[in-house]
């Protein structure tokens, strides 16, 4: 509804429910402000953008007036006028006159507003605020004699970051922004974000890395997506004379604006001096430099060999989850049509190959099911197996936002994460019992009728034997296998059940383990149950770790699948990409990467080719992968560092980062988005896609493109999902597959009015025990996972000095009651042993944990969580238990060391 | 025959030592069993200056100034049914006794209609609030529909005497409309304006009056639950109200289906802590939510969102402590008392250079005179009237031109002065005005909140321009800047405490602007207050050298040799004022 207003003596029509602030800005007419934002809830502090109404007594403040019809506006009157000098006069009285050397500089309100109203810094003299400069944690600075109060920093932290970290602190002249106590931040429950950065109009804030290395206008800003999680967050690089020297946030479609410490703070693994910059060649057990001639030769050629000697089967390929489409795409299509092999696969086996098998076989299609924007619209929001505020962490705050609102909030999980402190029912299951409970919770709700029939009888098949069998799994029962009492089963599932939109996440904790394809399938049972699929604001939502993993599957770096999930055993799939590529293609599907150590082991692959993996940090078993890796007659890695897989490399390719090339990530809703390059790759680093190429050349296979852009148009032609994809569509909110058509506008969420496959399939799933399970030698469960600061195998954020000073090194978490058992004090060394291995680490103790269960974070090579897992795979999917395995405790006497002796 | 003693229990009696008396009293009168007198703790009586009062009745005597060491003659006299002459009270200017309360002129002139039972029962019984008339109205109410009652309210006059006026019927007509499945009551007992004790003394005297208008609020309104904020430091309000509450709810008047109505309701205490910005009605909402204490725009307003975003129905304790009263006597009956546009009656804290200190209640329009004269007993000492200031840090001063003027809500305003919630400093000649406006701004912005720059950063930069005035450093343009500075605030800052805290400046140099001028120009500060600006010195003519005034010196700033005049030191004199009272030849003066 349209409302009419005057303002500086121009008719206006505007809408019902703006603000006088909404309404000018829409007519073209600018007020100052300092205190208001966009994204944040209008607060009315500053007083700057006061306006004249007639008929109002005072002057009230633009942004909290709302409009009514007939009022009558100015913005610029003289009483207005005199009211904002004086404001400004009042904050540049109490403010240090730095600007020739301040950060802001060119970039900070307080300036733009006093140059505007011709404000000097003379006028009021007298006290002045004298805060110490708060430079204690390592990310960025405090300096709140800057500061104008306006609260900004602390409404962000608040209302959309939910952490409340700091508020307004004592009164008067004296009040100031402070975390708890007016200590410093690293006391606080600030997770370093960076987010009140973002929102603070002067120079109060600084990150510490961009301290000194320019003004805003001295720098270039580059578009781009962040290399860390699948939340896929859009910012930009900030470049200075070929460097990165800070980043700044972009207002991405799934980020609106937001990021993580990691994201903000943890880019200078970019310039680190580890970078790799020439090829190496293994020469005597030693890394000698060579040239690209020298190197590509010597792949090209040690390939051929093992090819010719012994076939194509026994070459395999490891793709990169965090390398672009372009690039994945490459890679599949290398391994296929030069060598000859469907032995390519990447790290979404270890993740969420549970999840594009179940979900392939539940839906038809394997992805996350609606988009992240919706996670806050959700009325009830389960989730499971995902310590979200850690490993998904801007994706984390939509779901406190939504408990914030009134959504109810479900969790279950063997840790007490964060989420836990706020949700309705906590659910702490013991490691690998999910689909028990799973099966508890759909007991009740088909018991007590609150499933949605109508949906279960037109969208889906296959009812009749889930529903027989989970009536074996009454409360009671599963209450005994999981550990969670009975009443919160019933009172969970009666909460689900009972929402009008609700949305499953989930993550490694339901994926990683031997019956994780069941895992999944059990949550695709109950999102079916309960009508909550095909909706927006519902779903069910694989949270997908890397940046880039889901693109790496949609690019078809897997042994059974072309791009866009083509199955490779369909003989029409396989002519059309045989066409596409000129070449016959193999039609047995390859191994997966767990297989693929298995098989090196034994001999039957031979030769690998790594891009942009770790897998000797990040797989199963290490030592295994080690034994594994070091009887290939060939190993080439391509990274762009010396990690400790390519370390056992006999070739090592220098790459680009994420930062240095052109490409595209598709992100964990399906959506794609384009990466631009900020600087050169140091050296004589070359990027991924160029690599692939030269080799492909060097092997007798014409592989040219001019550009990414280009390989993207092939992938396109032969990618139905993708179909519609091209570079000038992607400018800046991307596309979310599937986009069959150029005009198609992507789709936000799937299986609208039908699945994938028709009808939803439900799968009766029955609880099996983990592979390894405690016994008397091994008494204890290991779970491993992710931690904010840290990034999977470390090779980035363990190069970032903000991100290694915050969180040195690793440790294991242990219960309280278990530590007091053992005689471990918090801080103690402790020996961790499995059937697998032994690493000696720190003990944290905390109640996370429960009793008999403990955590390790994977991120650290020296104390690696995985040289103690167990590399059993679920039957369907090939992904290892890395969630579940039997472990023995002790105090440890003598200091660091990994002792990675084999067995126990 | 029997007897009952009324010891005033208010904290102005207490921190004199009346409980001490009540306990004096009790200890004797238990060795004779044969004596029928009743002891009595009450809540205020009025006469702070006078205290500890005692009252025998039903003889109806008034007596002042009791001391534990008084108690066995008190014994005496009353079971002779005599009169103790010493202890009543004496006229300061004719000397004549009154042996009762209306006979004495604090009392004439006042209306004690909110304050009716405040001296007369025990707070913390309820059945003597029952006795006289205690949650009949309540019984009334519940018999209506809910619209009368607001009807009622409005046809009364009833405004909000927490200092805005805002007409109260038509504030409980909003909540009552807005649309919401749950509503509070809440009970502004902060009182934050220093000196202003009208509330607390309601709350200690007489608590089940303001739980009863709580009540009919909320039946009015649809509410089921309220909240009293009450200020920390009211520690005995707090106690007596928490005793209040618990009878009420074993008799029935609070809890659930209260009195076989249906209606429910009941009530919370959230004590504040030590935060004047907690008075304002948003901020104080936020302080029971848990958060900063710090106010937020309005509209909306609470009645439509307001606790935990609800409707909430906000009133000040004396605003709620009249409504029993008026569904009693009857809207059309309580607004014949009052003016035509301020009904009822105001309780008033009287402080300052007058005689009579203590806590009145008069009927609106009354004149400044009248109870600076009448009932305040005039001028301590003689002295000259110079000005009142009334409302607080929040109000303005009126000087002698204005004493006719009505007290009323909008007579004020006009004046640029405001009601305020009851505050009344009286000074004389011996006040400077720029001290004044200092002293109230200084509050203010040590209290200011912090969020809006003007408040914030602009009473700061006042105050440091009235500090420069009152050391001697003032120049020609502050005045100029003062009032800028005050316009600014005035109008832009965010709540009622920005908005009004220029208003002590704003009058004092409306009507005292040539004191303003000398500070400035001459360097001098006519009332011989602002420190710097005065020397204390010894006329050597007068001075015997008896060293009387160097031994009693604070700062040790008085030297010299027994009998020889001696010299005070300016540097070190911090213009306490003690060396003159001790001196007993009159010869130190302020030059």
């Amino acid at each position: 509804m349209s409302v009419r207003i005057t303002i500086n003596g121009r008719l206006i029509e505007a809408e019902e429910g703006s603000t006088v602030l909404e309404a000018a800005q829409k007519a073209g007419i600018e007020i100052p402000t300092l205190c208001h934002h966009p994204a944040l809830r209008d607060f009315g502090a500053c007083r700057l953008c006061i306006v004249e109404v007639e008929g109002m007594e005072n002057l009230p403040a633009a942004c909290v007036t709302y409009i009514r019809d007939g009022m009558v506006i100015e913005t610029e009157s003289e009483a207005v006028v005199e009211s904002r000098k004086t404001i400004l006069e009042l904050l540049l009285a109490n403010h240090p006159q730095d600007c020739l050397t301040c950060e802001k500089n060119g970039d900070c309100r307080l300036q733009d507003h006093a140059y505007r109203y011709g404000v000097r810094a003379s006028g009021f003299k007298g006290e002045v605020a004298e805060h110490p400069v708060d430079d204690s944690n390592p990310f960025f600075q405090r300096d709140y004699n800057k500061c104008i109060l306006c609260g900004s920093c602390v409404r962000m932290c608040g209302e959309v970051q939910v952490v409340s970290a700091v508020d307004y602190a004592y009164r008067g002249f004296e009040t100031k922004i402070a975390a708890a106590f007016d200590a410093g931040l690293e006391d606080s429950p600030c997770v370093f974000c960076g987010n009140c950065i973002s929102v603070c109009p002067v120079g109060a804030l600084t990150p510490k890395q961009s301290k000194g290395t320019g003004r805003n206008w001295e720098k270039e800003k580059v578009l781009t997506i962040c290399p860390y999680c699948g939340v896929g967050c859009q910012l930009y690089l900030e470049v200075k004379d070929g460097r990165v020297v800070g980043v700044s946030s972009a207002d991405g479609p799934a980020n609106r604006g937001l990021l993580c410490v990691k994201g903000h703070f943890g880019m200078d693994f970019i310039h680190h001096p580890d970078r790799l910059t020439t090829p190496l060649i293994k020469r005597n057990g030693r890394f000698e430099a060579a040239s690209w001639d020298e190197a590509l030769d010597e792949v090209a050629k040690r390939l051929g060999e093992i090819k010719a000697k012994w076939g194509p089967d026994a070459i395999a390929g490891l793709s990169s989850a965090k390398c672009t489409n372009e690039e994945n795409y490459l890679m599949q299509k290398f391994m296929r049509a030069v060598v000859g092999t469907n032995n390519v696969d990447h790290c979404a086996r270890l993740c969420h190959a549970s999840t594009v098998a179940g979900l392939a076989q539940a839906f038809g299609s394997g992805a996350m099911t609606n988009s992240i924007s919706e996670i806050e619209e959700a009325d009830v929001i389960f989730v499971t197996g995902s310590n979200t505020t850690e490993a998904h962490p801007v994706l984390g705050t939509a779901v406190k936002r939504a408990k914030k609102r009134g959504a109810k909030l479900l969790v279950a999980d063997p840790r007490e994460i964060e989420l836990a402190e706020m949700a309705e029912v906590v659910m702490q299951q013991l490691p690998g019992t999910d689909v028990a409970l799973l099966n508890g919770m759909m007991h009740v709700i088909i018991k007590e009728g609150l499933y949605d029939q109508a949906f279960v009888e037109e969208r889906t098949e296959g009812f009749e034997e889930v529903r027989r069998t989970v009536e074996k799994y009454p409360p009671d029962y599963v209450e005994k296998i999981t550990g969670v009492k009975a009443e919160d089963i019933v009172k969970a599932a009666r909460i689900y059940a009972g929402a009008r939109n609700a949305s499953i996440l989930y993550a490694m904790g339901v994926t990683q383990q031997t019956t994780g394809t069941d895992n999944v399938l059990c949550i695709a049972n109950l999102a079916m149950l309960t009508g909550n699929v095909g909706r927006p604001n519902t779903g069910v939502n694989p949270l997908r770790g890397q940046n880039n993993v889901q693109g790496a599957c949609d690019m078809g770096a897997l042994p059974n699948v072309y791009p866009g999930y083509q199955k490779v055993e369909d003989s029409g799939v396989r002519d059309k990409f045989e066409k596409a590529w000129d070449v016959a293609l193999p039609d047995k599907p390859g191994l997966t990467i767990v297989e693929m150590m298995q098989a090196a082991l034994e001999g039957r692959v031979r030769g690998m080719y790594i891009m942009g993996e770790n897998p000797m940090v990040s797989d199963p078993d290490i030592n295994h992968v080690r034994e594994s890796l070091e009887n290939l007659e060939f190993l080439v890695v391509q990274d762009i560092f010396l990690t400790e897989t390519a370390q056992l490399a006999d070739v090592v390719l220098p790459a680009a980062s994420f930062a240095e090339k052109a490409g595209t990530f598709t992100n964990t809703e399906r959506r794609i988005q384009r990466i631009h390059p900020a600087v050169l790759a140091p050296g004589e680093a070359r990027k991924d896609w160029e690599i692939i190429t030269d080799v492909a050349c060097r092997m007798g296979y014409q592989m040219t493109y001019r550009s990414p852009a280009e390989i993207m148009e092939e992938i396109a032609r032969l990618t139905p999902i993708y179909g519609g994809v091209s570079y000038d569509r992607l400018e800046t909110e991307g596309l979310q597959w599937p986009c069959p058509e150029p005009d198609h506008p992507g789709t936000p969420y799937l299986h609208k009015g039908k699945f994938t496959r028709g009808r939803g399939l439900f799968h009766a799933v029955e609880y099996r025990d983990p592979d390894e399970t405690p016994d008397e030698e091994y008494p204890y469960i290991l779970t491993t996972g992710r931690l904010l600061y840290h990034f999977h195998t470390g090779s980035m954020t363990r190069r970032s000095v903000g991100l290694n000073e915050i969180l040195p090194e690793g440790y294991i978490e242990i219960n309280p009651r278990m530590a007091r058992e053992l005689g471990i004090s918090d801080g103690d060394w402790v020996m961790v042993a499995s059937r697998r291995g032994r690493v000696v680490v720190k003990a944290l103790v905390t109640g996370r944990p429960k009793d008999g269960v403990v955590f390790m974070p994977f991120h650290f090579a020296e104390a690696a969580a995985n040289v103690l897992t167990n590399a059993a795979l679920d039957p369907t999917a090939k992904i290892p238990e890395l969630k579940v395995c039997a472990v023995q405790v002790e105090k440890h006497h003598e200091g660091p060391g990994v002792k990675t002796g084999g067995g126990a | 025959m029997s007897k009952t003693v009324l010891i005033c229990g208010g904290t102005g009696c207490v921190s004199s030592d009346s409980h001490k008396v009540y306990d004096r009293l009790e200890e004797e009168l238990q060795k004779d069993p044969s004596s029928r007198i009743e002891v009595k703790f009450t809540g205020c009586h009025g006469f702070c200056e006078q205290g500890p009062i005692v009252i025998v009745q039903p003889d109806n005597v008034f007596y002042c100034r009791v001391t534990t060491n008084d108690v066995p003659e008190l014994i005496e006299a009353m079971k002779k049914g005599e009169v103790l002459e010493r202890l009543l009270y004496r006229d300061p200017v004719t000397g004549e006794l009154s042996r009762s309360r209306e006979e004495i002129g604090f009392y004439k002139k006042q209306k004690r209609l909110v304050l009716e039972n405040c001296g007369e029962i025990d707070p913390e019984n309820i059945e003597e609030y029952e006795s006289r008339g205690g949650y009949e109205a309540l019984r009334a109410v519940l018999g209506k529909e809910r619209s009368e009652v607001i009807e009622e309210i409005k046809k009364s006059g009833l405004r909000g005497r927490g200092g805005a006026g805002f007409p109260t019927g038509l504030k409980w007509e909003f909540t009552a409309q807005a649309e919401g499945d749950k509503k509070y009551v809440v009970c502004n007992a902060d009182e934050g304006d220093p000196g202003a004790f009208m509330d607390r003394s309601i709350l200690e005297g007489d608590p089940h009056a303001v739980l009863e208008g709580m009540l009919i609020c909320g039946y009015a309104v649809g509410a089921d639950e309220g909240y009293v904020y009450v200020r920390a430091e009211y520690p005995l309000a707090i106690k007596r109200l928490k005793i209040a509450i618990k009878e009420a709810e074993e008799k029935g008047y609070l809890g659930d289906d209260i009195l076989n109505s249906g209606f429910n309701f009941k009530v919370n205490i959230k004590a504040g802590a030590g935060a004047f910005v907690c008075g304002e009605e948003t901020a104080l909402l936020a302080s029971i939510q848990g958060e900063r204490g710090m106010p937020r725009p309005r509209p909306p307003f609470p009645a439509e969102k307001g606790l935990w975003g609800k409707p909430t129905n906000l009133n000040n304790v004396e605003t709620y402590a009249n409504v029993p009263r008026i569904i009693r006597m009857g809207a059309d009956e309580y607004a014949k008392i009052g003016t035509e546009k301020s009904k009822g009656t105001k309780v008033f804290a009287l402080t300052g250079k007058i005689n009579n200190t203590g806590l009145v209640e008069v009927p609106m329009g009354i004149t400044m005179r009248d109870i600076i004269y009448d009932i305040g007993g005039g001028i301590l000492d003689n002295k000259e009237f110079k000005a009142v200031q009334i409302g607080g840090p929040s109000g303005g001063c009126l000087p002698s031109e204005l004493l006719d003027l009505p007290v009323d809500y909008d007579s004020l305003t006009e004046v640029g002065a405001m009601m305020g919630s009851g505050g009344l400093v009286v000074m004389d000649e011996t006040t400077c005005m720029v001290d004044l406006a200092h002293f109230f701004l200084n509050f203010t912005q040590k209290e200011s909140c912090g969020k809006c720059t003007p408040c914030r950063e602009g009473t700061k930069r006042m105050l440091e321009i009235l500090e420069r005035i009152a050391s001697g450093k003032g120049q020609e343009e502050d005045l100029e800047t003062l009032q800028r500075l005050a316009r600014v605030i005035k109008s832009t800052a965010l709540c009622g405490l920005g908005q009004t805290a220029p208003n002590p400046v704003l009058t004092t140099m409306k009507y005292f602007l040539s004191e303003y001028e000398t500070h400035i120009k001459e360097k001098r500060c006519p009332a011989g207050v602002c420190k710097e600006l005065i020397t204390y010195r010894i006329d050597p003519e007068k001075c015997t050298g008896c060293t009387l005034c160097a031994k009693h010196c604070p700062s040790g700033a008085i030297s010299g040799e027994k009998k020889e005049p001696h010299v005070i030191d300016p540097d070190k004199c911090t213009r306490c004022g003690v060396c003159i009272t001790k001196c007993n030849k009159d010869a130190i003066y302020l030059a």
